[in-house]
Formats: C-alpha cells, sequence, structure tokens
C-alpha cells in the first residue's frame, strides 16, 4: 500500500507536468481540503516552513495567494488567478511564483494549472497538470522541485534523528 | 529552423529527448531492439528522418545497435537516460510529501465527518 502512495510525475510535452496521485479520502473531502485555507496551510507548505498568509477567494476571477517563511527566514510565496472552477471536480489557476529573477515578466513564467479530481475505488485520483509558458520554464520549476525535494530530505532526516 | 543551433545543442541527453519524434523512437524502442524500418512503420516518418533521429540519440548514448546479419538493430539504453529519470523524482519526491501531508489532514476530516454522523459513505 505504501507504494501506491508515492505521487507520479510525467512529463507529457515540452511544456507540461503531470502528477498523480490516488488518495485515500472521497472526494468532497479532498475538495474541502483543497479549498479551505486553515487546511491547505497545514499541508501545502508544510515542509518549507510556516505558513503566514493563505488566501482563496474561490471563484472565476478571484485571487488566490500563499506566502510561508523558510526556518531561515526567506519568504517563499505564490500567487494567481482562478479561471475555471467545477465545484467538487476542477480547477484550472494560474500560479505565479513570486521570487523571479529581476527582468523576468510574469506571463514569462506563469503557469496554468489544471487539477481534477474524479472517484476511483472509494478513494479520489488526484491529477495536477501544470502547462507552462516554455520548455525553460518548465524546465526551471523541476529544478526548483529539486530544491525542495532535497530540502525535504534534510527536513525529515531531523525530524527522524530528532525523534530517536 | 535553426538547424545549426540545434545541432550544438543536442549534445546532452536532456535536449536529444527535447525532440518528441525522438522521444516516440525511444518508446518504440522500449518494448526490445527493433530495425530502423520497424520505426518507419511505427512512427510513419521517412527513413532518412528516423536514421538523423537516430544518430541524435546514439550520439547522447541513449540508444544502441548492433549488427544482426544485414540488418542493424537498435535498442534503448537505459543507463544514459538515468539523469532525467533522477532529475524528475526529486520533483516527484517534494509532491509525494506533500501529498502526504494531505493525507494526514484528509485522514482528520473522514474522522470529523464519522463523528458528526456525516459519514453516509459518500
Amino acid at each position: 500500500m505504501a507504494g501506491s502512495r508515492t505521487a507520479t510525475v510525467t512529463l507529457p510535452t515540452d511544456e507540461e507536468i503531470l502528477i498523480t496521485r490516488v488518495l485515500d479520502a472521497p472526494r468532497h473531502l479532498v475538495w474541502k481540503a483543497w479549498t479551505t485555507p486553515e487546511l491547505v496551510s497545514r499541508w501545502w507548505h508544510a515542509k518549507r516552513g510556516e505558513v503566514t498568509v493563505c488566501e482563496i477567494d474561490l471563484r472565476v476571477g478571484g485571487r488566490w495567494r500563499q506566502v510561508a517563511v523558510t526556518p531561515d527566514g526567506m519568504e517563499v510565496g505564490f500567487h494567481g488567478e482562478y479561471l475555471e472552477i467545477v465545484p467538487g471536480e476542477r480547477i484550472v489557476s494560474t500560479e505565479v511564483y513570486e521570487g523571479l529573477w529581476a527582468g523576468v515578466a510574469e506571463e514569462d513564467a506563469a503557469t496554468v494549472n489544471t487539477m481534477t479530481l474524479t472517484e476511483e475505488d472509494g478513494g479520489t485520483m488526484l491529477t495536477i497538470l501544470v502547462r507552462a509558458p516554455s520548455r525553460a520554464a518548465r524546465d526551471a520549476i523541476i529544478e526548483s522541485g529539486m530544491e525542495d525535494g532535497l530540502q525535504d530530505a534534510l527536513d525529515l532526516l531531523e525530524e527522524v534523528a530528532a525523534a530517536a | 529552423m535553426p538547424a545549426m543551433a540545434r545541432a550544438s545543442t543536442t549534445a546532452d541527453v536532456f535536449n536529444a529527448v527535447a525532440e518528441p519524434r525522438r522521444r516516440e523512437i525511444l518508446d518504440a524502442l522500449a518494448g526490445g531492439e527493433r530495425p530502423v524500418g520497424d520505426l518507419v512503420a511505427a512512427l510513419g516518418l521517412a527513413q532518412p528522418q528516423i536514421s538523423k533521429h537516430l544518430r541524435v540519440l546514439r550520439e547522447v548514448g541513449a540508444v544502441g545497435v548492433r549488427g544482426d546479419g544485414r540488418q542493424r538493430l537498435y535498442r534503448v539504453n537505459g543507463h544514459a537516460l538515468r539523469p532525467i529519470h533522477d532529475w524528475v523524482r526529486r520533483y516527484e519526491r517534494a509532491w509525494s510529501e506533500r501529498l502526504d501531508r494531505l493525507d494526514d489532514v484528509l485522514e482528520e476530516l473522514k474522522r470529523t465527518e464519522a463523528e458528526e454522523g456525516d459519514g453516509d459513505g459518500r
């Protein structure tokens, strides 16, 4: 069972990232955990530090913003706009990282993310399709995930060590 | 298309597989060794184009070749593709850990719903 809990990441095209994972919970609860600020702030940035801002204006044209402060004091912020909402099933939104290099325009870095929930064997299949404006932008996102992954691994190691 | 520029950037495996047709060739070879004629049929491209893509893939080590009688058989060299796999895996791990936290939140929501007598098995 533990193996099936790993998120699967594939690169369907040069500009896209597809993340899939089955969650052991009914769809309406996944939707709730995904769209309620108090709940989102408990898992979204969990490993990167303390969430200081989690705003969700869940309507087409509404904005969302999340900011976390890492243990070494760095602010990591993301924001975007909701483009399409099918309650309980689908959210299409933009996402842009607020720490872009000077001179990089938002439109050259913003992704369009499609989050879809489908019922599957009593659980919920979560798929997130991230569409970047270019291959370079897509690759930069994966590179950043690399740092996160490494940081996560170190944090996890600390937790395990502290608990021992 | 700037063919010259492309030629100079295909030196590593990341760039070699950035071309969709070359990924199709790797997919077609994933099932085992195949002669170029099979690839022509599978991808619907002319042989010179297939050969050009195969040459790029061979240059970065993603594809190997051996002679078998009159024909040459091409195969995927998984080892050369490893850096790409590792690259994506780290991103994947970050997501896995994030969603593990989501699992914890969901478990709590399930318990709360059951306690409130709202757990009607939806």
